[in-house]
């Protein structure tokens, strides 16, 4: 009897951890199978190069390079301002701050994360779109730059969480060392903490950059879902997720344009799939070493 | 009287409320070795960290008394810790090497105390391996990662490192507690090399290190210093009797 109990908890448990490893492959799956019909009709390269994404024209184009450049455009702007204000906050959090002052603030990034992103990208269209239209004199606050802004205060919490951890692990020695050297602070942060800490930061830097690219809501909200080729960052882009949440609603099931969107779909997975991985092979490096 | 390089007198030391050193008084010769002996968590390190205010770094820690090196106290209001560091180098009881390549070790104490300039700086480094013995056996691999050398060399690395500041005082502690026998008397021979050039302070708990290497020697039992005299004499003619009964292994 008992060992017939110990049978089904095995069971129940591996059932329970397979799961998650079947989902995701039965998502790729779904995934593969509905995006790939479209290039029965229509060729990857014309998908992946096309300029113009004119999804109802007759006939339609699906050319995704204005979302792929969108969608890089707002998360390399994301991750540019998130990074260097993430390493700072990082290393006050880890090496500079002591007692209560580190416990607020460590509070304060968990506190970041938890604010859905409608509601960042509420806050973002009625601040930071004003702004940015009457600071940069643009005819429309709803740019790319805005969406960086927006998704750098969202990548930060990954970013600093990480890094901060990448930070921790750094051993006790190595600072030591340096200072009985007669190193400063700083020094020892810059010259050895960093650079020991270095893969840990770069996938941080991967996480929150992954984090962002996936992001739908508030860059919806505010980036000004203009199908075009950005010129500038303070032009309105569009990116693949928000073509997606946009347009999947008005598509009838089985049409080219539905298939599309899978296809952009399978793009926007592949690209956080790559992210992560490298992130988790950066990260597995420094353990091995 | 001589002064000694490092005079201590009337230390107390205090973590919190535990009192961990009491009222030591001690001379440490220049360029000899004084060993700092006793059972663990008697204050040898407390001891050792005093002398270059790494103690400074623990929260709560309290000191009395005055540490003086060339008749300068080093708890005075003027002192500049950055130039005590360097003046007063550490060995660690694990080898910490900074995980970048050797040369970078060796010209990392350099650099931050602008010592030289960037074209200064390989013979620097050159002449830091020399002075321990490392420099045949690493001369074409200076670009490689220090972690990836054994633990004898890496030790040896640090103290390199610390050479390369040009220090006066070496703090050792426990130097070789992570090292195999054979290397244990490779670093106790370096020690006797460096003698002649730098003021040695060594902890440790192996009494017969103590006996080889040390011209001094420092008996410490619970925060008190016990017995402090000529290593010969220490070891053959104890003073005290605690003393005997700790080198003759009857206790601790």
């Amino acid at each position: 009897m008992r060992r017939y109990y110990e049978r089904v908890v095995e069971g129940l448990v591996f059932a329970s951890g397979m799961a998650s490893i079947i989902f995701v492959i039965l998502i790729f799956v779904f995934l593969l199978k509905e995006g790939l019909m479209l290039f029965r009709e229509f060729s990857v390269i014309k998908f992946l190069l096309g300029k113009h994404w004119y999804p109802i024209s007759e006939p339609p184009q699906f050319g995704t390079l204005p979302l792929i450049l969108g969608s890089l455009w707002v998360t390399l702007g994301a991750t540019a301002i998130s990074v260097p204000l993430g390493i700072a906050c990082a290393i006050f959090i880890g090496e500079i701050a002591s007692g209560w002052l580190r416990e607020v603030l460590k509070a304060g990034v968990e506190l970041l994360a938890a604010i859905p992103s409608i509601v960042l990208g509420f806050i973002g269209l009625v601040t930071l779109v004003p702004l940015v239209k009457n600071m940069f004199g643009l005819s429309t606050g709803l740019t790319a730059f805005s969406g960086s802004v927006m998704l750098a205060f969202m990548a930060m919490p990954t970013i600093v969480s990480i890094m901060e951890d990448a930070l921790n692990l750094v051993p006790k020695t190595y600072r030591e060392g340096s200072i009985a050297m007669g190193a400063t602070k700083w020094q020892t942060i810059r010259r050895i903490i960093l650079p020991s800490a270095a893969s840990g930061i770069i996938a941080a830097v991967m996480l929150g950059f992954g984090r962002v690219i996936g992001e739908t809501m508030a860059v919806m909200m505010i980036t000004g879902n203009a199908a075009v080729i950005p010129k500038s960052i303070f032009q309105p882009v569009r990116t693949m997720t928000a073509t997606i949440a946009a347009e999947m609603g008005e598509t009838v099931q089985g049409s080219d344009h539905y298939f599309a969107l899978f296809a952009v779909a399978i793009l926007l997975f592949v690209i956080t799939f790559a992210v992560n991985f490298l992130a988790d092979w950066f990260l597995h490096r420094k353990k091995a070493r | 009287m001589v002064e000694g390089k490092i005079e201590i007198r009337g230390l107390n030391f205090y973590y919190g409320t535990f009192q961990a050193l009491q009222d030591v008084t001690l001379r440490i010769r220049e360029r000899e070795i004084t060993a700092i002996i006793g059972p663990s968590g008697c204050g040898k390190s407390t001891l050792l960290r005093c002398l270059n205010r790494m103690n400074d770094l623990i929260k709560g820690a309290r000191i009395e008394g005055s540490v003086k090196i060339d008749g300068e106290d080093i708890y005075g209001s003027s002192v500049d810790l950055i130039r005590l560091r360097k003046k007063v180098g550490m060995v660690f009881q694990r080898p910490n090497p900074f995980p970048i390549s050797i040369f970078d070790n060796i010209a990392y104490g350099p650099a931050i105390h602008h010592l030289a300039s960037k074209q200064a700086l390989p013979d620097i480094v050159e002449r830091s391996l020399r002075a321990v013995g490392l420099w045949d056996e690493l001369k074409d691999r200076l670009s490689g990662s220090a972690l990836m050398l054994s633990g004898e060399q890496q030790q040896r690395l640090c103290i390199a490192r610390l050479i390369a500041v040009e220090p006066e005082i070496l703090l050792m502690d426990e130097p070789c507690s992570a090292l195999d026998p054979v290397a244990t008397a490779k670093i106790e021979k370096l020690m006797l090399e460096l003698k002649c050039r730098y003021t040695i302070v060594i902890v440790t708990h192996n009494m017969q290190q103590a006996a080889r290497v040390s011209d001094w020697a420092a008996y410490l039992y619970l925060g008190k210093l016990i017995e402090f005299g000529e290593t010969k004499m220490l070891f053959t003619t104890p003073k005290k009797r605690e003393t005997e009964d700790y080198i003759t292994g009857r206790f601790g």
